[in-house]
């Protein structure tokens, strides 16, 4: 399904990160592994790509950082000769109410998941453009379309996320590029993890499917939208949430 | 100078798919070639390519004109 293409997955050595990059090398793509700080389990993904079959390797690099963000989509071109799926999936979360947020868990936020998106979208634009080829998966969240309590800082980043998707969507669409977003609902992760039980019962009565997600389910979806079977898709956000929103 | 300007016009008839005639020193990309602002930054691109060079984005904004295109280069090189 995806033979010989060159993938970058950004914050690719755990959660839904490392089951996309994992499920991309099932379908024969070769992928850089990309991580801020993690670096034992981003070589666990590379070795488990490897016995795959598959060519990858480990960048460390912070999504925030344009710089850092050049050099591994230089890397990624340099040893794979193409960049042909880039996947934005690095995020974090400063989970705070409104009245208590600090101005710095705001920018966090925002610097890493919007702007790293961005950081990301342009450095891979060049080559894409040139390839007249290329497919992007920006993986967004739910709460980006819900909004949730506790996370307006995550979901002005994951709603911005939306919207960049549909600009940079028909930006590149003459080029033959496609832009897409997956919204993972409740996904069981470590970030996840971190909420309350509280919480989690509470999402838990809204999935009408009736069961947290698990990250791999998160990765198909990625994996066909980074496919030549949505080769007539650009713009969308996908709902990988269980039913959740409708 | 003429070796410059005939290599950026030779880009822009591929690239743009428009008539040698038109292209001169005081055509506009947007106005006088039809590219719209997408081509244009292909078309930079393809120029840092071709004179193995790195056009700045600030540097690209201000390109509109094939002379300024020209001229940009022969100040680099």
């Amino acid at each position: 399904m995806l033979e010989g293409k060159a993938a970058l997955v950004t914050g690719a050595s755990r959660g839904i990160g490392k089951a996309i990059a994992i499920e991309l090398a099932k379908q024969g793509a070769n992928v850089v592994v990309n991580y801020a700080g993690s670096k034992d389990k981003a070589e666990a993904v590379v070795d488990e790509i490897k016995q795959l079959g598959r060519d990858a390797f480990a960048v460390q690099a912070n999504v925030s950082n344009s710089d850092e963000v050049k050099d591994i989509i230089k890397q990624t071109v340099d040893h794979f000769g193409s960049l042909d799926i880039l996947v934005n999936n690095a995020g974090i979360t400063r989970d705070n109410l409104l009245m208590r947020m600090k101005e710095e868990e705001f920018d966090e936020v925002i610097d890493t998941n919007l702007k790293g998106v961005f950081n990301c979208l342009k450095g891979v634009t060049r080559q894409m453009m040139k390839q007249r080829s290329g497919k992007i998966v920006n993986v967004a969240s739910i709460v980006g379309v819900t909004g949730n309590p506790g996370q307006a800082n995550y979901v002005a980043a994951k709603s911005g996320v939306i919207g960049m998707t549909k600009s940079v969507a028909k930006e590149l669409a003459a080029r033959n590029v496609n832009v897409n977003a997956v919204a993972p609902g409740f996904i069981a992760t470590d970030m996840t993890d971190e909420l309350s039980d509280e919480a989690k019962q509470q999402m838990y009565d809204l999935i009408p499917l009736d069961r947290l997600g698990d990250p791999e389910d998160v990765a198909k979806v990625v994996r066909f939208l980074a496919s030549d079977d949505a080769n007539y898709m650009t713009g969308q956000t996908i709902h990988v949430d269980g039913g959740m929103v409708m | 100078m003429a070796d410059v300007f005939d290599r950026v016009k030779n880009i822009i008839v591929e690239r743009l798919d428009v008539d040698e005639s038109k292209v001169t020193e005081s055509a506009s990309f947007k106005d006088d070639l039809e590219a719209d602002s997408l081509d244009v930054v292909e078309l930079v691109m393809e120029l840092e390519d071709e004179f193995d060079m790195e056009i700045s984005d600030e540097e690209a904004e201000k390109i509109n004109t094939v002379g300024d295109a020209v001229n940009y280069i022969n100040s680099i090189q």
